[in-house]
């Protein structure tokens, strides 16, 4: 009955003269798509800002063990493993990070290189890691109408949290000193900003595949950031970057039969390029 | 080193008239790390007006002493804000400009977001308004900085950034101006325009302006006060005085300096 919600979408798109736009799962992948990528478009910008592109990449990789997870506790769906394992080394980084004892981005890898041997050796027992296969490279086309109606949702309350802790975030990324100064509490905006971002990547995972979904994070805000002379230019370029790179990608991995996370990634890696030219020329 | 002993600290010959305007106290202050103490006892007063120099080697302390001003730290002791009519505000405005080294300038960021991103909650991503650009504008026209609203904060010359935060930490009007190293890696034509200019506002708005360097000579020039810092305050005064000290005279090796 959820679905239902989407009829109009549905009588729209079908009337579309192209002939992907006569498949749901495809006219699903398309909604998705639009919600999803000015999402990954719009965190990417502090996630580029504020050098956090490896732990969300350490957190695209924790996925395994969040799979592994759910298998054990034998859940049907193991998105909900997923996303608690992904919250819990959040927050096991930002620990680590704040004691202070390892440097950033040796404690990231650490943690990476755990969490991504512990899932593929409960996975793999029994040699059945093939049926896993999905996530590294993702599905966009097992889109339900379901999950789009519940990515409306997040996406929604993601944007709102985003552009609440945002001025705190780039303050602090700029000297986190002047912020402390100001009494705007950037670390605990980090911190939130973070279990955001773990939770917009696991969700996104499925569809986009756990070995390409970082990119779609750092490529359309690196791009924007080649055009941009300010906040707002970045935060635009970046979300309509993602946005063209999402449609692009998507159409051209139904008629050229291709993984569709993958082949986004590629439309935004050649956006990305055509922004260091301009870079270049300027 | 002869250090006077713990109960009767050198600085204690501080005129106590000046108390009566005392913006901002620090009384007993002590910080410890891993045992040893950074921070022994330190009792400095800073007066509207005035231009009070930090100095000391590298290590005594001296960044340690802003971060127990700006409330970063733990430490013993206490600090008091006063306001202009003698109050202690509740939540004090401090004014900070941080080492320009410390500033990250890859980010997209213009002049504009940096006042706005500090100024209001509304998210800077989604355009400043026009009353925030007021405010930031007026903001720098009193470091002559108003030229640089739009610019990228990534494009700025050190000085350029200098006058930009120095803007940024004057709005609001604080009730205490602190500069940590401002003028580390800016050429010596950008640093005397700096603190000219740092003088001209401390008188215009009463300002307690408490400054952390290493920049002797020019600070002899500028400072009303200076209090030399090693864990604990060694000496204090007018910067002839100061500069006279053979402590002071020793650790920064003045004897070559005419």
């Amino acid at each position: 009955m959820i679905e239902s919600l989407l009829a109009p979408w549905h009588g729209f798109v079908s009337s579309l003269p192209f002939e992907w736009a006569r498949y749901e799962f495809m006219r699903h992948a398309l909604l998705a798509v639009l919600f999803v990528s000015p999402l990954l478009g719009a965190l990417g910008t502090v996630v580029v800002a504020n050098r956090m592109a490896f732990f969300s990449e350490a957190i695209g990789h924790a996925a395994f063990t969040g799979i592994a997870l759910g298998v054990i506790l034998g859940l049907a769906d193991p998105l909900w493993s997923m996303i608690g394992f992904a919250l819990l080394l959040t927050l096991a980084i930002a620990w680590v990070r704040r004691r202070g004892g390892l440097s950033s981005d040796t404690a990231i890898g650490l943690v990476m290189a755990f969490t991504v041997s512990l899932g593929i050796v409960i996975l793999s027992r029994g040699g059945d890691f093939a049926r896993y296969t999905n996530f590294l490279i993702g599905d966009m086309l097992a889109v339900t109408g379901n999950d789009v109606v519940w990515l409306a949702l997040l996406a929604l309350v993601v944007f709102a949290l985003f552009f609440f802790f945002f001025n705190r975030l780039i303050l602090g990324t700029l000297s986190p000193a002047l912020a402390r100064s100001r009494a705007a509490r950037s670390g605990r905006a980090e911190l939130a900003f973070a279990c955001l971002l773990a939770v917009v990547v696991t969700c996104a995972l499925p569809w986009i595949g756990i070995l390409v979904i970082n990119a779609l994070l750092i490529l359309p805000a690196a791009a924007g950031r080649n055009l941009a002379n300010n906040t707002a230019q970045f935060f635009g370029w970046s979300v309509a970057i993602s946005l063209v790179a999402g449609l692009a990608g998507l159409i051209v991995s139904f008629y050229a039969s291709t993984a569709t996370g993958a082949t986004i990634v590629l439309a935004a890696m050649a956006i990305y390029l055509l922004t260091l030219l301009r870079r270049a020329a300027s | 080193m002869d250090l006077p002993p713990d109960h009767a600290p050198a600085h204690h010959g501080v005129a106590p008239h000046r108390c009566g305007e005392c913006c901002t106290t620090m009384r007993g202050i002590g910080v410890r790390y891993n045992g040893k103490p950074v921070l022994d006892n330190v009792d400095l007063h800073l007066h509207c007006g005035e231009l009070t120099a930090v100095i000391g080697e590298n290590g005594a302390g001296k960044t340690t002493l802003v971060k127990c001003l700006l409330g970063e730290i733990p430490h013993s002791g206490e600090v008091h804000f006063l306001d202009a009519a003698h109050r202690r505000p509740d939540s004090p405005v401090i004014g900070y400009v941080p080492q320009h080294s410390s500033f990250d300038k890859d980010a997209p960021v213009s002049v504009l977001d940096l006042f706005a991103v500090s100024l209001v909650s509304r998210p800077a991503c989604l355009g400043v308004s026009r009353s925030v650009r007021g405010e930031a504008l007026n903001g720098l026209r009193r470091t002559g900085a108003e030229d640089l609203v739009d610019r990228r904060v990534g494009t700025l010359s050190g000085g350029e950034l200098q006058r930009v935060l120095l803007a940024l930490a004057l709005t609001p009007v604080p009730n205490i101006l602190v500069l940590d190293e401002p003028m580390s890696g800016v050429d010596h034509s950008g640093r005397e325009q700096f603190y000219e200019l740092l003088s001209k506002l401390r008188r215009e708005f009463d300002l307690a302006v408490m400054l952390v360097s290493h920049d002797l000579a020019t600070l002899a020039r500028f400072a009303d006060r200076m209090v030399f810092l090693d864990h604990r305050i060694v000496c204090e005064g007018p910067p002839a005085e100061v500069l006279r000290d053979a402590r002071v005279r020793e650790a920064f090796s003045l004897h070559s300096l005419s």
